[in-house]
């Protein structure tokens, strides 16, 4: 009786070490498959559209918004300083660095991955996964494969759409209501980003966050337990996990391409 | 839930050589005609054993139907067929080869000799009637495509749903929703094909569709035919030869006719469906009485 808290400890504590390692044989399996998409282009230009496309809505108007409070914000701190006209370089270089790929990440984590999830929990939990399987079709390389790369190729452009717009929208507060001089606003920014040091680097941390979202949101949908609790507690889980993986990642990555 | 009898007391029990009994089949009837053979299988899930020593033959040309009360492994045991699962123990051949020994690709290979209409009919619901049947067609083969149109035209003739091909799954009803699964899983003109309670939810027309297709379909295309379900009527009407199953073993087998007139009362309660015997109704617990005096949770 006394051991066993410790006993289901130990136990929760091997399902987990399971799961991260089925986690990492699908990945393999997933990467492994990289042919499929290379020999049937249209499955991944489908899932592209699906990650990518469907999520730019809500990623062009969350870039808007925050591009205009980094100016607000930007610009009251700046002004104490007499430094308002570099509102511009501060405002891209908080996007292209930091928040276009994390935010771009934690908004398809939550629109994308999700869906992801359930798509795949539900394929499982109708037996469509088992009925490709039994139809001799490898459901990893017909199902996953393309989504993974499908999420892979569009997280960086996806950043890159809410970093661009998010700039706009800066340049309407700052310029626009604040009364920046537009000549400073793009000139400072153009002066001082540095593609190899912001933008590959963001663009990188980008692809990071689309390969590690995309893989938890696959994962999760394709080992759910096939009910609708189990499809419900996935789509959670893709959520929390994604999000937490891609802040706890960017911490890594920022400090290996800007720790100094 | 314990048969009074054991395995023993019915005819053709485990132990017996099974290939060798007498069968119903017309085409039954020489040790080699047997596609699938199954000998001391072993399954267990966690604490629980599923089979135990099972033996089991399904012999070329005929429709073999598998039952057995729910919760019996009827659908573990397609699923260990096909290699979906791998036993604990035995072996499991298809045409001579041991499945649970086969790779990923060999497998698969296997599995285009094989269709299995599963019990929800498995659709992608993405894609409507026509190309749910064209979908095996188009991974394997390279027919064109006005051949694989009058392929899948053909298939869908054969259930009876050609004109339906433009609809999605989701407006299909349970019945027509497995016959396109149906036609799906003759498309590449396998030579098992394994139905998964293909009876259950149906009306008494589609009822009647699908047991005339599954026999129809196992004649004119010389298929062979498994059969899981434990509706009893509809899978002893085309059923050459019937296998009972029950805690993990055989119980029963024989030709329709023989399963008849088998007098042991697990297979009477089972066949005539009589709600006692000695399959009890409830599961095992502690009695009632002692149950409500009991103040403990739950």
């Amino acid at each position: 009786m006394l051991l066993d808290p410790l006993a289901r400890l130990g136990r929760s504590g091997l399902d987990v070490l399971a799961r991260f390692g089925r986690g990492h044989q699908l990945l393999l399996a997933m990467v492994l498959g990289v042919g499929e998409v290379l020999r049937r282009p249209r499955l991944l230009i489908a899932q592209v559209y699906n990650v990518g496309v469907l999520s730019m809505l809500i990623v062009g108007v969350s870039g808007l918004f925050v591009g205009m409070v980094l100016a607000l914000q930007g610009h009251y701190v700046l002004a104490r300083f007499g430094a308002a006209e570099s509102l511009g370089l501060m405002v891209a270089a908080s996007l292209v660095r930091e928040l276009g790929p994390v935010v771009t990440a934690l908004l398809v984590a939550g629109r994308a991955g999700s869906a992801l999830t359930a798509e795949i929990g539900l394929m499982k939990a109708t037996e469509q996964l088992a009925g490709l399987e039994l139809m001799a079709v490898d459901p990893v390389r017909r199902i996953l494969v393309p989504r993974l790369f499908g999420g892979v190729l569009a997280m960086p452009l996806l950043a890159a759409i809410f970093s661009a717009v998010g700039v706009l929208g800066g340049y309407f507060v700052g310029v626009g209501l604040l009364g920046v001089d537009a000549g400073a606003f793009w000139s400072q920014m153009q002066a001082a980003m540095d593609v190899r040091e912001d933008v590959v680097n963001g663009v990188i941390k980008s692809l990071v966050f689309g390969v590690v979202v995309t893989w938890i949101a696959l994962f999760q949908g394709y080992d759910c337990s096939p009910t609708s609790a189990g499809v419900s507690r996935a789509t959670t889980r893709t959520v929390v996990h994604g999000a937490l993986a891609v802040l706890g990642l960017d911490f890594v990555l920022t400090a290996l391409m800007f720790g100094g | 839930m314990m048969p009074s009898q054991g395995p023993g007391d019915a005819p053709g029990v485990r132990g017996e050589d099974v290939s060798a009994g007498p069968s119903g089949g017309a085409r039954a009837s020489a040790t080699d005609d047997v596609l699938v053979r199954i000998r001391d299988l072993t399954f267990r899930r966690g604490e629980r054993t599923i089979f135990d020593g099972l033996d089991l033959d399904i012999r070329r040309g005929a429709v073999t139907a598998v039952m057995g009360p729910s919760g019996t492994g009827k659908t573990t045991l397609l699923k260990l067929i096909t290699g979906q699962l791998r036993p604990d123990a035995g072996r499991i051949e298809v045409d001579g080869v041991a499945v649970h020994e086969l790779d990923k690709a060999a497998l698969y290979r296997l599995r285009r000799r094989m269709g299995m209409l599963f019990q929800s009919g498995a659709l992608l619901t993405d894609l409507n009637v026509f190309d749910n049947v064209a979908y095996p067609l188009r991974e394997h083969t390279d027919l064109s495509p006005s051949l694989l149109r009058k392929l899948v035209l053909l298939k869908l003739e054969a259930v009876g749903l050609r004109g339906a091909r433009a609809l999605r799954p989701s407006e299909l009803s349970g019945g027509m929703a497995r016959r396109v699964a149906l036609a799906r899983a003759i498309a590449l003109d396998p030579e098992i094909i394994l139905y998964d309670e293909p009876f259950t939810g149906q009306d008494p027309i589609s009822m009647g569709a699908l047991v005339s297709l599954i026999r129809q379909l196992n004649d004119a295309s010389n298929l062979t035919s498994v059969l899981v379900s434990h509706d009893v009527a509809e899978a002893t009407r085309i059923a050459d030869h019937i296998y009972l199953i029950s805690q993990g073993r055989v119980v029963a087998q024989g030709s329709p006719t023989e399963i008849a007139a088998e007098r042991s009362t697990w297979v009477r309660q089972f066949m005539d469906g009589q709600p006692d015997g000695p399959v009890h109704f409830h599961y095992p617990g502690p009695a009632l009485a002692a149950d409500l005096l009991n103040r403990g949770g739950r």
